[in-house]
């Protein structure tokens, strides 16, 4: 993975920036010693390590705008990062750059039952938000796996998803304002307590810019009341045909689950073997479907999923009955990653989107895939809007096989492509996928976007490195020669 | 007389810009015009048409995911949707009547570059909420595509967000894909008669804020509940709150129960599928309420709980108007007689305090060159650095979001 090179007269100047920095803001928040800034040398893509330059932990939004306008006007690039749990590098520091940690920004400001909403700041942990709320029947629903730990910010940076998604949406569905501070330090404030934009949607483009475009200060999510049940329905089938069968047949019937998840066999095993949740080791391909809301509604609907179900062969089912056995059909599904930690030294986790009816053709070439690569796969999946990860398991103690797991991965996220999904359906670009953008993009196309970077962060200081896999200028991004007649077309006729 | 282009293909539409480029001829970017009233009346010397680029490229229901061309009219897709049980979630209104044109005449791109979102749009999310991927061609002539053709994609900028609500100052849509999503099984609609708006409006805030997933809830004062062409709405000779329940049958039934009980100090009736089905779309298109093409129609996003308290106070202020609350107080629409004061400072004005904006959406065209359109205060230089990130010289329905660009 190259980064962009590290530029050695700003490492020279590391002293005085030292300095400056700690007359602009509290010094306790500036970080400059070598062995503590190795605390900060990863997020959640733990195979890339680079400790930052240096780093500082605001305490306020005007601390955060006096470092970013610090950092314009001695152009130091800036990596802003929540709590860490990026699974793409987004927030992965650079050798030259200052890594601006928003882990002080921890209460939550306001909750508003009347308007459904709550204010908070961004290194509040997802989980927080509705542990705060569940007084009153409340909670925030987009429910990354890493909620307990990673923060709302950054979830806004990567616009995170989570089980529950296919019915709640992910958090850019889920967000009513944003405080944001741009890199010359200006503070803006976009969106509120109402809903819609006055304007173009700044905050829908904010979601999921993987920290290129502005560092959030400020959150207000929604709050949605909790349903009055859920129930969980556990589903084999003799092959991943017959599930993703099933899957499509229950949305067919009107049915959107508050979660659809699948698991390949590989996946199944390495679970069951960890948590015994009884899970039924003879079938290729596990279904788990969980229904909500009102109790009637909930039994309603259930039993026409078992139906569907039963009509595509299902081998084995199972649902719940209490509130303890749900937990439980979930245990499994929820403990998927550290299984397979468990049976693997080392895994790695991908993240492509693939239109569901080609689950089957995308497992058998993953499938071939892992035999060339000598290195085992395991599958789940989210099935109702078909967000699949891999995870490849590889031992980094053995020479070359993290880049055998890395060039296996690459081959499964080109394969989504290949299909008609997309690279990344939750985890971000970061700098994981940013080589990979081409498959999906022309130039043309990522040009467009990076003139939008280009709207907020003139000199490319914020987060560079990341999504794009070249760098290029925003003078020459804006070049359009049309007083000198070279259009991108001049051969065209009038009109 | 304006000149009409009507490309064909992406890459006439490209060439159709690179021209108007050339020339420095702004283009009026339009569908069917259907909505042409709304924003800045512009002076643009070319109209492009999308007349041409319509039909579904591809619909893979159980995907959950359509590509339609831009100009595709909504009465042609919402059948085809339909046929298999599945709708737009955002409930786009059909807005044409509003301005005296006929309905059903909204294209899809028009939908989303106005980001259209009815009655449902607290509980399902905004047109741009749907809004998964597109090709577009930009201010510079290039043909370009963003997001993705399916319904989870995090892969790069989320553009289509961006695109939603431009007004098309932004690029030019070819081809679109919206998430589709199921048609609920049954609806029903719990009435309350005789309210105040502000009882109302907290009657509202309870349900919305019970687990009962209302997917409807508004408020018609009395003058406004007599236009309903729905019987039980317009006899009732009381002002309406309006609280819809969708989804299975028995559960629909068990929720419009409970939600009765914890609403119950008012007179209650309901309103069964094709009734309530009616009564929403006459809150979705407003034009029942709010026909008379002179009258200057606003319409006001703002915090939910306080929309009657918003209301009555510029009842107060704004001689003669009328008003109704959708999106569970979240809304207000508001009507004028066409006086020289249209209530575009009063209006304004009063959402300093709690947040909110309010749009101009009917007036004469003398009042729409003078009344911004949209009011972004701090935002304004960031807006107009985004429009030129996609559209450097300005030929992209200038003028129509805002006098400067």
């Amino acid at each position: 993975m190259l980064m962009p090179e590290p530029d050695a007269a700003v490492l020279a100047r590391r002293p005085q920036l030292v300095d400056a920095l700690k007359r602009l803001i509290d010094p306790a928040g500036v970080i400059a010693d070598p062995i503590a800034l190795r605390a900060y040398e990863n997020d959640g893509l733990t195979a890339y390590r680079q400790p930052p330059m240096i780093a500082v932990l605001p305490r306020d939004t005007a601390e955060v705008a006096a470092i970013l306008r610090f950092c314009h006007q001695e152009r130091i690039k800036v990596v802003p990062r929540g709590s860490g749990t990026s699974l793409s590098g987004g927030a992965l520091p650079l050798a030259d750059g200052i890594l601006l940690g928003l882990g002080k920004f921890n209460r939550i400001l306001e909750i508003d039952y009347d308007n459904r909403c709550a204010v908070v700041q961004p290194g509040v942990p997802n989980l927080a938000i509705s542990h705060a709320v569940a007084e009153r029947g409340f909670y925030y629903a987009p429910d990354p796996s890493s909620q307990i730990a990673c923060s709302i910010g950054g979830n806004v940076a990567e616009n995170s998803g989570g089980v529950h998604c296919l019915k709640y949406g992910l958090t850019t569905n889920n967000l009513l304002g944003l405080e944001i501070v741009l890199m010359t330090g200006e503070v803006l404030r976009i969106g509120g307590k109402h809903l819609d934009a006055n304007g173009y949607d700044l905050m829908g483009i904010l979601t999921g810019s993987e920290g290129l475009l502005g560092v959030v200060t400020e959150v207000t999510v929604r709050l949605l009341r909790k349903p009055e049940t859920a129930r969980a329905l556990l589903a084999g089938f003799s092959s991943s045909e017959a599930a993703g069968q099933c899957v499509a047949d229950v949305i067919a019937a009107g049915i959107i689950p508050a979660g659809m998840e699948m698991m390949d066999r590989p996946a199944t095993h390495a679970v069951e073997d960890f948590v015994h949740a009884g899970y039924p080791m003879e079938a290729e391909a596990l279904l788990i479907v969980e229904l909500d809301g009102p109790e009637v509604e909930v039994d309603h609907l259930l039993s026409q999923v078992c139906a569907i179900a039963e009509t595509n062969g299902a081998t084995s089912q199972r649902a719940s009955a209490s509130e303890q056995e749900r937990l439980l059909l979930w245990a499994g599904r929820k403990a998927a990653f550290p299984a397979i930690g468990r049976i693997s030294p080392d895994y790695y986790c991908m993240d492509g989107t693939i239109p569901r009816s080609k689950l089957p053709q995308v497992l058998a070439r993953m499938d071939e895939l892992s035999r060339r690569y000598g290195l085992r796969v395991a599958n789940v999946f989210h099935a109702g809007d078909g967000n699949l990860h891999p995870l490849i398991m590889y031992d980094a103690n053995k020479p070359g096989e993290l880049e055998a797991a890395e060039s296996f991965g690459a081959d499964i996220l080109c394969l989504c492509v290949e299909v008609g999904g997309v690279l990344t359906g939750e985890h971000g670009v970061g700098v994981e996928k940013r080589d990979l953008m081409p498959r999906m993009f022309s130039d043309v196309d990522l040009d467009q976007q990076m003139r939008l970077k280009c709207a907020f962060d003139d000199k490319q200081l914020l987060n560079p490195g990341k999504v794009f896999p070249v760098l290029r200028r925003c003078a020459e991004l804006g070049a359009m020669h049309i007083h000198r007649g070279q259009l991108p077309r001049p051969d065209l006729p009038h009109f | 007389m304006t000149n009409e282009i009507s490309p064909t293909s992406a890459a006439d539409l490209a060439d159709a810009v690179c021209g108007a480029l050339r020339d420095k001829a702004p283009l009026q970017i339009v569908g069917q015009g259907s909505k042409a009233g709304w924003g800045r009346p512009d002076q643009a010397m070319r109209r492009l048409s999308l007349a041409r680029f319509t039909g579904i490229r591809s619909y893979e229901a159980a995907e959950l995911v359509m590509t339609v061309g831009a100009g595709t009219l909504m009465s042609d897709i919402e059948p085809i949707l339909a046929a298999k049980n599945q709708q737009l979630a955002f409930e786009p209104a059909d807005w044409g009547p509003l301005w005296g044109k006929p309905a059903g005449q909204g294209t899809i791109g028009g939908v989303l570059s106005c980001n259209l979102s009815g009655p449902r749009r607290f509980h399902s999310g905004a047109a741009r909420d749907h809004f998964l991927g597109f090709t577009a061609v930009n201010g510079r002539g290039e043909v370009y595509k963003a997001g993705g053709p399916v319904v989870k994609n995090v892969t790069g900028y989320d553009l289509p967000k961006l695109l939603a609500g431009s007004f098309g100052t932004l690029s030019v849509l070819t081809d679109i894909t919206v998430k589709v999503l199921p048609r609920p099984e049954k609806q029903r609609t719990v009435l309350l008669f005789g309210q105040g708006p502000e009882t109302a409006n907290d009657a509202m805030t309870m349900a919305l804020g019970s687990t009962h997933d209302v997917s409807g809830a508004c408020y018609l004062p009395m003058d406004l509940a007599r236009r309903s062409r729905v019987d039980l709405i317009r006899n009732a000779n009381a002002a309406v709150t309006a609280l819809r329940i969708e989804g299975s049958g028995p559960s629909v039934e068990h929720r419009c129960a409970a939600l009765r009980q914890i609403v119950c100090d008012a007179a209650t009736e309901e309103l069964h599928s094709m009734r309530s089905l009616a009564f929403w779309r006459e809150i979705r298109d407003v034009a029942t309420f709010m026909a008379d093409p002179e009258t200057v129609l606003w319409r006001l996003s703002v915090p939910p709980a306080s929309g009657a308290r918003l209301a009555g106070k510029l009842a107060n202020a704004l001689a003669g108007c009328s008003w109704f609350l959708d999106w569970g107080g979240g809304l207000l629409w508001i009507a004028l007689p066409p006086v020289e004061d249209i209530g575009a400072e009063k209006i304004r004005q009063s959402l300093v305090d709690g947040g909110g904006h309010a749009t101009l959406l009917r007036g004469p065209d003398d009042l729409r060159r003078t009344v911004p359109v949209i009011e972004p205060g701090a935002l304004s230089a960031l807006l107009r650095r985004v429009k030129q990130a996609f559209d450097p010289a300005g030929i992209l329905n200038p003028g129509r979001l805002s006098a400067d660009w």
